[in-house]
């Protein structure tokens, strides 16, 4: 009895002498040697590929979806989007922190309702409803039917910064009557920022909702006399 | 281009790519695994262990030094999270509660990564970097560790030698997943991934205001996390958070790693028992059935059944644009093939068809081609099996490689295939009988039985993906996931193990006109048959009530 103890606990300080040598190896040599690399090599991906707008201040990270919503005002639970702008998509699996709660962190993540939840079906209905309306000025109505699927779903992480080309183009004459400006030059503007796939095979086509916007506000700003 | 027919062309390229690597990385490992010579870090580590790497192990000795090694990576990990509210470095996260702790530290040491905390909010620099990440390499080299073992017990004759587990340990680390690991990580930083040590920190908004994010060594965790087939995001996200996984090019190459040594290791296999062909048969079987899921998966998730879906005109709920519906159904099979549980979309939001391959893929036993290592030892052990099966329908001893499988064999490879249906029927069984588990489902009906199945078979295979509408930070579950985690990892171990030793004392048998050819398409055949036929007599009833029931509603 007391020759197996002493033998498992040989056994065991051998296995924790393993760990804590390979803690050093793969927990402190490796990712330091990695991020010396990485901010060595490419800065500014590594620290989270942040935009600068022209003012010079930072307005969010090209990787990163935002939220373009006029404030909250008294009474309103949900903010109402800013129609100026070019929207993402729902978000509706974002979440905030409960503990740690001296932060104000964002929460990735998804909805996980299923294909055939109530509640996920009237949020894509609700999303429908919204998006034609919003989008639909005089003489162009747009039709249910013409919706794609991102503009009506949450994606994955909530962060989704892409949309569609198909909900790009779906904006563009709400966008350009807002801003007093010509539909064919918000599409043009579109039409730039559409990225296609990787390779010509590798994933979707999209737009960076982002990096339009910002396009879009210098389009605007000398018109509005700025 | 259509959305199906790029969905093609990325699988051709990964499967271009993969074999590729195939012939270079199989011979590789083969050599590493057999080679005699020390670096000399490794000569070092050695050192630090108090460890002669050349001593040879009979199997007991190679599991107690495995049970040892992990037992002391449970407790590190589990005194690191209750540390954590002290440890500098930390973000000022406070500790992790116990059941909480507890599930975690089983979760990545038993190569599960099962999360029941949000990454962003719950773990500090020091957890994720010097605990979590850790374990993503040392819990993949002992999963190849013990393939190994099994792969010398059938190269080997009249010994019950397997080699020494502090070399495989050591070996699987330094000469194979660090290097690959740092390739990996700069090109992942190169197309956006995060690699920093900055804290939370504020950035400024389009609109104004600002977002709090956290800053991270995600790239160098993010790789490891693909190539030993963990599968723990940093992000709550995991792979779909675009800081894990900005663009399609990142998708595919996260898709690649996945399947890299699992894939070469059937290579190595072939190279270690002296026929190269013997791999290729292994290989074709893992193969085909991956191949198949990938095609169902396409398919379902283009037709987009289900309610909300087609109201929304397209699966895209739970999944992102940059990777559309095709790139997103490649990982979710690879990633529910594999141990890995790594998602770049949620399951949960998948047609009911599509929710159902995931599950089923993780039934199999995660062999097509499964985690690094327990992929190819699920898959050799399930070869015992289909020779068995053979060898009693023309009433022949059946011998695999050279080697009998008799009554002991045998009896080893049914205990390791019994374990894991009887952790997830038992539990899920029990989860669904107690008055208080079912609280922690978001949907209701098929669905939320679904996601009661789905995590305890994500858990005992251990997965780690989820449906992740589970909440499951309750004692409850942290208590039986974490049971399931570790008994579905280390008790197959055992019997894996004591076939290798077995197999490794025998005399080896000529190859007589009456030995089934196994490195043959017909054998290939075969053991698709006893992988499907086996799983699905296990499991159909309880899928039968769960995805089976939502999908044909």
């Amino acid at each position: 009895m007391n020759t197996s103890l002493t033998n498992g606990a040989r056994l065991f300080a051998a296995g924790l002498r393993a760990l804590l040598v390979l803690t050093v190896v793969t927990g402190i040599v490796y990712p330091l040697v990695v991020t010396g690399l990485a901010q060595g090599l490419f800065p500014g991906r590594a620290n989270g590929s942040e935009v600068t707008a022209d003012g010079g201040g930072v307005v969010g990270s090209s990787l990163i979806g935002q939220a373009y919503n006029l404030p909250l005002r008294d009474g309103q639970e949900t903010p109402q989007p800013d129609l100026k702008w070019f929207q993402g998509r729902p978000r509706n699996g974002l979440g905030t922190n409960s503990v740690n709660t001296r932060y104000d962190l964002i929460l990735s993540g998804a909805t996980n309702r299923s294909a055939d939840d109530a509640e996920l079906l009237g949020w894509v209905k609700e999303a429908k409803a919204a998006v034609v309306k919003d989008n639909s000025v005089p003489g162009h109505p747009v039709r249910p039917e013409d919706v794609p699927a991102d503009a009506v779903t949450s994606s994955g992480s909530g962060l989704d910064p892409d949309i569609s080309p198909q909900y790009a183009d779906l904006q563009v004459r709400r966008v350009a009557e807002k801003n007093g400006l010509p539909a064919a030059r918000v599409q043009r503007l579109v039409d730039e920022h559409t990225s296609s796939r990787t390779l010509g095979f590798i994933g979707e086509p999209r737009v960076n909702v982002l990096e339009l916007n910002i396009a879009l506000r210098d389009l605007v700003a000398p018109a509005a006399g700025r | 281009m259509s959305p199906v027919l790029a969905g093609v062309l990325q699988l051709l390229a990964l499967m271009a790519a993969l074999a590729l690597a195939y012939v270079p990385l199989g011979n590789y490992l083969a050599r590493v695994y057999t080679s005699h010579t020390h670096l000399r870090v490794e000569k070092w580590i050695y050192k630090g262990i108090g460890a002669d790497p050349d001593t040879e192990m009979r199997w007991p000795a190679y599991l107690r030094g495995l049970l040892a090694f992990s037992l002391a990576g449970v407790l590190f990990l589990y005194l690191l999270q209750r540390l954590q509210g002290v440890l500098p470095g930390s973000l000022g996260f406070a500790a992790i509660d116990p059941d909480q702790a507890f599930n975690t530290a089983v979760s990545f040491v038993s190569n599960t990564n099962w999360q029941s905390y949000y990454g962003e909010q719950a773990m500090g620099h020091v957890v994720q970097t010097a605990g979590l990440a850790v374990q993503n390499f040392v819990s993949a080299a002992v999963g190849i560790a013990v393939a190994v073992a099994l792969v010398r017990g059938f190269a080997r004759s009249r010994t019950g030698e397997l080699g020494n587990f502090w070399a495989d340990l050591v070996r699987g680390v330094v000469r194979v997943l660090v290097p690959l690991a740092v390739v990996g990580a700069v090109l992942l930083v190169a197309c956006g991934v995060i690699q920093n040590f900055s804290g939370i920190h504020e950035v400024g908004q389009f609109m104004g205001g600002s977002q709090q994010w956290n800053g991270g060594a995600v790239a160098s965790q993010e790789v490891i996390k693909e190539l030993g087939t963990n599968g723990g995001g940093y992000f709550n996200a995991n792979s779909a958070h675009p800081f894990e996984n900005p663009t399609p090019f990142t998708n595919l190459f996260e898709i690649f790693l996945i399947l890299l040594v699992p894939v070469a290791l059937t290579r190595t296999f072939g190279v270690m028992v002296g026929s190269v062909r013997q791999g290729y048969a292994i290989l074709g079987t893992m193969a085909t059935i991956w191949l198949a899921f990938v095609g169902l998966m396409m398919w379902t998730e283009f037709a987009h059944h289900g309610p909300a879906l087609q109201a929304a005109g397209g699966a895209l709920e739970g999944k992102e644009v940059r990777f559309g519906i095709g790139g997103s159904s490649i990982f979710a099979v690879s990633t529910t093939l594999t141990s890995t549980g790594a998602v770049d979309s949620f399951h949960s939001s998948f047609t009911g068809l599509g929710g159902g391959i995931t599950l089923l893929g993780m039934m199999l036993g995660e062999i097509a081609p499964g985690g690094v290592g327990s992929g190819l030892y699920g898959m050799l052990v399930m070869a015992v099996i289909a020779v068995f099966i053979a060898g009693l329908m023309v009433g022949r001893t059946p011998e695999y490689l050279g080697k009998k499988i008799g009554t002991r064999e045998i009896k080893y490879a049914a205990c390791y295939l019994l374990i894991t249906p009887a952790l997830v029927l038992v539990l899920t069984a029990a989860a669904m009988a107690l008055p208080t588990p079912g609280d922690s489902m978001t949907n209701s009906g098929a669905h939320g039985f679904s996601e009661i199945l789905y995590a305890y078979t994500s858990a005992a295979n251990n997965n780690g993906s989820a449906f992740a509408g589970l909440n499951a930070d309750t004692q409850w579950f942290n208590t039986t996931l974490g049971l399931a985690m570790l008994l579905g990892r280390f008790v197959p171990m055992v019997f894996v193990l004591a076939l290798a030793g077995s197999l490794a004392g025998q005399q080896p048998v000529p190859a007589t006109q009456g030995t089934l050819r196994t490195e043959k398409p017909l054998f290939t055949g075969l053991l698709v048959g006893a992988v499907l036929i086996i799983t699905g007599l296990t499991y159909f009833p309880a899928l039968a009530l769960g995805p089976l029931a939502e999908g044909l509603a």
